[in-house]
């Protein structure tokens, strides 16, 4: 999975050190540096408290879109990639979570503290539900089983939860506060939601590489051998069922406190099918592929194509292509783009960036000597 | 033969698929620190009698005694759990993880974290993990894969996959050791190696293993006793010696004259 090749001259003495995650003192000095950078980001905005302007302040919006998908694209992995379970109902379980923490919040009075671990939970129940099927389908026939998850909770939410949820029409959520201070803005609220999901990738990393994370693989490799070999089968796909959901349901209570307001149209199979995408782009089964996947997809779709791409080609294709009226052209060119982009990438790239990266550190770290 | 000698006993199992009687009213005993051979010729029933014992197919008669305990309507993970380990004819490896990883998954019915301390990785889950990869690292020294400890299974040659195999069926520290074709297409160095890790585990352990072999001259060479299959019926059991010279035996192997 991950590297094998240490860096020349590096020497494990321990097994605790040939099991941690930084085995030196510059992996450890690099990571934590890295995560201390990140949450220097806010303060170089615009908005920080310095006014420095020396970031775009779109970039804070965009990190926080990031952050939030990598949750939900880390809790799809462990249940696709690592379990070998396939899902088409994650949007569905995001949904829950928002609703959840938006519902606690507006008609219970929780607070965002209470509502979080809540909505979570209660996701995490509803998708140990629709894992059920898991015990007696696989493949192809448990992505049907999973389908059904996408048709059923948007359909409870939107009509019989309708005095809840608001049915079709967007529902508000209250911004998350903390005694006198309030996360409204887009800064603060990058303070709860990127060491959350800093926090959760490394948890979803550690749950991996222990007894419950082996369990996991061993069922996507050879499911019979683990029946036979101790492993209650049906009962760590339900388990994964319930995490994968977990992490669903905390992405959508962010997602609900973030944007201040929840609407249905937002969480359909589209967006099941894009987590999908994120992972496979990004590499199922690899513990960085949801940050890659995610990272590639949103900076593509909501920076690359729309300010970069387009801009081009619009002044272009109206010349080449007169008989196309220019209006149609932009609308209908970003999803051509994705979609070129994505097949490109399939190509290329099969097992994903996180497979890419793997290999990237392999030649690097054997540098200079290959032995 | 008294009770406490005997590590598993198969009283008269049946199994059929459709129009397929795969076992008829099997029964035998595998005696405590014995190596028991089960041979036959090619659709004897040899592979579903294993399955049958580790509880992957149920027989519709019968029952399996194991240590006493019926273990008939048992889980096979909690077969497992009772000391009841094997390999497969076709290698079943969990192909993407290290031969590490391999074994290590293995002692899940010895370890005790969960998804919750796993995943936080403090204290006692990390403490774990170093106490299994100890018991662990001695399998990989035992069976000579040291070099290979971190080498992804889907990437090993035929015969260490087998090496592999057997040393994730060790890492259960099972007490009975069930052990479908260990040789099965490996030359004879291979075959020669392996045979001397069976004998190894089995002198060192004391373990009771059952085995199924094709190549009869090691079937001889290294078991106490042998049970011979044929079209699903229990045709012979004995020594080696008294197998060699059974006659319905040679004859399931040979055809008969008319």
């Amino acid at each position: 999975m991950s590297a094998n090749i240490r860096p020349s001259g590096v020497f494990d003495v321990s097994y605790a050190q040939d099991i941690s995650l930084n085995r030196t003192r510059t992996d450890k000095i690099i990571a934590n540096g890295l995560f201390v950078l990140l949450l220097l980001v806010p303060l170089l905005t615009v908005e920080g408290p310095l006014g420095l302007n020396l970031l775009p302040q779109t970039w804070i919006g965009l990190m926080i879109r990031i952050a939030i998908f990598v949750i939900a694209v880390q809790g799809l992995n462990i249940l696709v990639g690592y379990t070998g379970q396939i899902s088409l109902g994650h949007a569905a379980f995001v949904a829950v979570g928002g609703y959840t923490g938006a519902v606690l919040a507006r008609q219970l009075g929780f607070s965002f503290w209470a509502a979080l671990p809540a909505a979570a939970l209660f996701t995490g129940v509803v998708g140990l539900v629709f894992g059920l099927p898991s015990l007696r389908v696989k493949g192809f026939y448990l992505a049907m089983a999973t389908l059904a998850a996408q048709f059923i909770i948007p359909w409870l939410l939107r009509y019989p939860l309708t005095p809840w949820t608001n049915g079709s029409r967007p529902l508000e959520v209250p911004p998350p506060t903390l005694g006198p201070l309030s996360f409204a803005s887009e800064n603060a609220m990058f303070y709860i939601v990127v060491p959350l999901s800093v926090f959760l990738m490394l948890a979803a990393r550690n749950m991996i590489r222990t007894r419950f994370g082996r369990a996991l693989i061993s069922i996507r490799d050879n499911d019979l051998a683990a029946e036979q070999l101790g492993i209650n089968v049906f009962s760590y796909k339900l388990q994964a069922f319930f995490i994968s959901a977990l992490y669903a349901g905390i992405a959508g209570a962010l997602l609900a406190f973030h944007d201040n307001s929840l609407s249905l149209d937002k969480f359909s199979l589209g967006l099941s099918i894009e987590f999908l995408a994120m992972l496979v782009i990004g590499g199922a089964g690899f513990p960085l592929g949801p940050l890659f996947g995610v990272s590639f997809v949103i900076l593509l779709t909501q920076d690359i194509i729309p300010n970069r791409l387009l801009p081009l080609f619009g002044s272009v294709l109206p010349t080449l292509l007169p008989f196309i009226d220019p209006v149609n052209i932009t609308s209908s060119l970003s999803p051509l783009l994705f979609g070129l982009i994505l097949v490109i990438f399939l190509i290329l790239a099969p097992r994903g960036l996180a497979y890419r990266w793997e290999i990237f550190k392999i030649a690097w770290k054997i540098r200079p000597y290959s032995h | 033969m008294e009770q406490a000698s005997v590590k598993l006993q198969i009283h008269d199992i049946s199994l059929s698929f459709g129009g397929i009687r795969a076992l008829q009213a099997v029964s035998f005993s595998v005696r405590r620190g014995e190596i028991l051979a089960v041979i036959g010729p090619n659709g004897a029933g040899k592979t579903s009698l294993i399955n049958s014992i580790t509880g992957f197919y149920r027989p519709d008669a019968g029952a399996i005694i194991f240590d006493g305990r019926d273990i008939t309507h048992l889980p096979p993970y909690k077969r497992a759990q009772l000391g009841i380990s094997r390999t497969f004819q076709n290698i079943a490896l969990y192909t993407n993880m290290t031969t590490l990883d391999n074994l290590m998954a293995a002692r899940h019915i010895h370890m005790r974290s969960n998804m919750l301390t796993g995943a936080l990785f403090w204290g006692p889950a990390q403490r774990e993990e170093i106490e299994h990869r100890r018991v662990v690292e001695e399998i990989i020294d035992f069976l000579e894969m040291e070099a290979i400890r971190k080498t992804t299974v889907g990437s090993l040659s035929y015969g260490l996959r087998k090496r592999v195999e057997l040393g994730r069926a060790l890492a259960l520290e099972p007490t009975l050791l069930l052990l479908d074709e260990p040789m099965a297409g490996m030359n004879v160095e291979e075959k020669e190696d392996m045979a001397r890790f069976i004998l190894d585990i089995h002198e060192r352990q004391g373990m009771t293993i059952m085995l199924i072999e094709h190549d009869m001259g090691l079937v001889m060479d290294i078991s106490d006793r042998v049970v011979a299959l044929d079209f699903g019926c229990k045709i012979a059991e004995g020594t080696p010696d008294e197998i060699k010279n059974d006659e319905r035996v040679i004859k399931a192997y040979l055809g008969q004259v008319q």
